[in-house]
């Protein structure tokens, strides 16, 4: 298997072109179907809620993104915004000039979080998924304990970051797609970056090689816990108080769903951020459509269910047809037939080692 | 196993394995059993010991359910859901209609076989990852719930229903009431320790540890894990039967209990990925978080700080465990030896 295709600079591409040409056409039927009702999906209102939903989906799912293709995992990701929205507003308290201290505190408790992820992933060897989804019932716990509803008070300074706007799109949205670059740019021009799909490609075969597998896991779980708690300064910013409720709202399984329906290989080592960005904005407009049709939340739990899968379906087939991906070590094939679940290393590991000459 | 030896090479296989991977789960469920009773004696009265097994007895049946499926290398995020979904439905149909009662549990039977069946299928031959298929599965089953109840399930179970989650055989001496919850969870732990010993069992296994070479070997991979799915349907099916006899119906009902059957059976050693793990130290790891929640009434948590001591002592048990699993295959006496070959050989 030739891995050095030509599509090597721009590796995963065309996984990419198929989740925005999906973007186009889940667009196009859907504001058919929306002018058939007499409405119009490209209202100002429409297009500004939409956008601030995919801000707010967007930066958990870039996170996600990072850990996810480490192989790695995590479900603690709405607790985590729900937390660093109570710190932010709870310290603010209505002062503007307690914003910078309120943002630090709450980035900074946001990133020890991720690094306790990543300890307990990689030295503890506890499964990213049991690590994370035990953080966030920690979490959780301390939440309904201390904060029976919302709290803190967050200064009209602070709440422009959710509501200021250039034309229809909001100013979150701005700084989701520049994190969204700058992700892009770490993944493909950084050496942690690259660490980072070798990690997940073999975590093995990168450590021989020399790249400090347990550092870059880490770091991933740190980015994505920080650009979770960036998401709970924004529901801070557009609520006006923290709120302890929106771990309710599923953002953790939605955001893993983001990721992989922008073609990011759950098992890790292919795929990216531009991707996961087309599937969050999948994810909003299919929602937006959905809330201006009034569609009864049956079906379109229904719906997005199976658009889910449908569109993993595709992927699927496209991985085993042998696609252009970025394959650090390419002598060694990909296993996409072997479904062991993400951090898996113990099992993975010792059967490729098994395996190898 | 050869007739000669059988008995105690069976023993000793037994105690290696007790003392192995599974050791921490039982350690751990002996431990708070033993803090409960003696925060509260009473608690070791048949009475208060059968009700313990009726509440823990669906979260017993959905982790044998969830460990077929983890062992094979999967997940079942869907059984939560379908739990909830199984429950509300059958209140929908048999509205406190005597007769309707056995039509409609064969009919969740039918039914949860199927959505397993979807699941796997979803799984194997469109080779979607199954934590996205199953999570679909439960995005679409708790959609469903959302529509039939519009927020307050209407409908009533049947008195019959309640009969396997509520009651038992009456008259015991000694103890008094053997709950039927009980019977059902040995004869099925039972079967399922049977089934984990045929070739069907092994198979499973050999699928979760390496599907290629599973498959070189002859294992018709796909249909092994679809038929693990199934089976984890209908013990959700199960479970759901108990749980609404025992606890009536509500729209919350089986919410979470994916995570938390997950949780059961990974604290009973069972390697997520698949490949190793005892169904029977599974069940225990089902007992040993319902003894967790006892425990936590017992010492009068606020009942919000107990999702905390959840996630602390499951990281601590798993982390516990896979350290020492660690230093265990760092020894060369043991690399050799494959946790289920002591059935075969």
């Amino acid at each position: 298997m030739n891995a050095l295709t030509p599509s090597r600079r721009s590796p995963g591409m065309s996984t990419t072109t198929i989740v925005y040409l999906a973007l186009v056409a889940i667009l196009v039927i859907g504001a058919v179907l929306v002018s058939m009702s007499g409405r119009n999906l490209f209202s100002n209102a429409n297009i500004v809620d939409l956008l601030t939903r995919s801000s707010l989906l967007g930066f958990i799912a870039i996170g996600q993104t990072l850990v996810i293709l480490c192989r790695s995992l995590d479900l603690s990701v709405g607790y985590v915004m729900a937390l660093s929205s109570l710190i932010a507003a709870t310290t603010m308290d209505g002062q503007v000039s307690r914003i910078p201290i309120a943002m630090a505190a709450a980035l900074g408790v946001a990133a020890v979080i991720g690094l306790v992820n990543g300890v307990v992933v990689t030295k503890l060897k506890v499964n990213a998924f049991i690590a994370t989804l035990g953080m966030g019932l920690i979490i959780k716990g301390y939440l309904d304990t201390n904060y029976a509803g919302p709290a803190g008070d967050v200064p009209e300074a602070f709440q422009s970051f959710g509501y200021t706007r250039i034309g229809p799109i909001p100013l979150s949205t701005i700084v989701m797609f520049a994190v969204a670059a700058a992700g892009i740019w770490f993944l493909h021009r950084s050496r942690t970056g690259h660490h980072m799909y070798a990690v997940g490609g073999d975590a093995e075969v990168a450590r021989m090689s020399g790249v400090r597998t347990d550092r870059t896991v880490i770091t991933a779980h740190v980015l994505c816990a920080l650009l979770a708690g960036v998401a709970g300064l924004l529901i801070a910013s557009r609520f006006g108080t923290g709120s302890a409720g929106v771990y309710d709202d599923g953002y953790d399984l939605e955001s893993i769903a983001a990721v992989v329906l922008g073609g990011t290989y759950l098992l890790g080592g292919r795929g990216g951020i531009g991707g996961t960005v087309g599937g969050v904005l999948i994810l909003a407009t299919l929602d937006s459509v959905f809330n201006t049709l009034s569609v009864d939340p049956f079906i379109k739990d229904v719906l997005r269910g199976t658009i889910i899968i449908a569109a993993v379906a595709v992927y699927a087939r496209r991985s085993l047809s042998g696609a252009p991906t970025r394959r650090r070590f390419p002598e060694r094939p990909p296993e996409p037939d072997i479904p062991g679940q993400p951090g898996d290393t113990p099992t993975h590991s010792e059967t490729g080692a098994g395996g190898r000459p | 196993m050869t007739g000669g030896n059988g008995i105690a090479a069976r023993l000793r296989t037994i105690t290696e394995r007790v003392l192995s991977g599974s050791a921490t789960v039982f350690v751990l469920l002996g431990l708070i059993l033993v803090v409960i009773s003696v925060l509260n004696p009473k608690f070791l009265e048949p009475g208060s010991l059968m009700l313990f097994i009726k509440k823990a007895a669906p979260l017993v049946l959905l982790a044998i359910g969830q460990y077929f499926v983890i062992v094979s290398g999967e997940f079942d995020l869907s059984v939560g859901s379908l739990v909830g979904a199984q429950v509300v439905i059958a209140a929908l149909l048999i509205n406190g209609v005597e007769s309707a009662t056995v039509p409609v549990i064969l009919g969740m039977f039918v039914g949860g076989a199927l959505i397993g069946l979807v699941n796997g299928l979803v799984t194997t031959l469109l080779k979607v990852p199954s934590i996205i298929a199953t999570l679909g599965m439960m995005l679409v089953l708790y959609g469903a719930i959302r529509w039939l109840t519009g927020g307050a399930p209407t409908g009533a179970l049947s008195e019959s229903f309640r009969v396997a989650g509520r009651q038992g055989i009456d008259g015991v001496p000694v103890i008094g009431q053997i709950p039927w919850a009980l019977l059902i969870m040995v004869a099925l732990g039972i079967g399922a320790g049977f089934l984990m010993r045929s070739s069907w069992g092994r198979t499973l296994v050999a699928v979760g540890d390496n599907e290629r070479a599973a498959t070189f070997a002859g294992a018709r991979a796909w249909w092994v894990k679809t038929s693990a799915f199934i089976l984890s349907g209908l013990l959700a099916t199960a479970a759901g039967i108990l749980l609404g006899g025992y606890a009536g119906v509500t729209a919350q009902v089986g919410q979470g209990l994916e995570f938390t059957a997950i949780t059961a059976v990974v604290l009973g050693g069972v390697v997520l990925g698949g490949g190793r793990g005892w169904v029977v130290a599974a069940m225990a790891g089902a007992l040993t978080v319902e003894a967790l929640f006892r425990l936590f009434t017992q010492l009068n948590l606020p009942s919000t700080i107990r999702p905390t001591a959840q996630g602390l002592i499951i990281i601590a048990a798993v982390a516990y465990a896979a350290v020492d699993r660690a230093r265990r295959q760092r020894t060369p006496t043991t690399i050799g030896t494959p946790r289920h070959s002591d059935v075969a050989s």
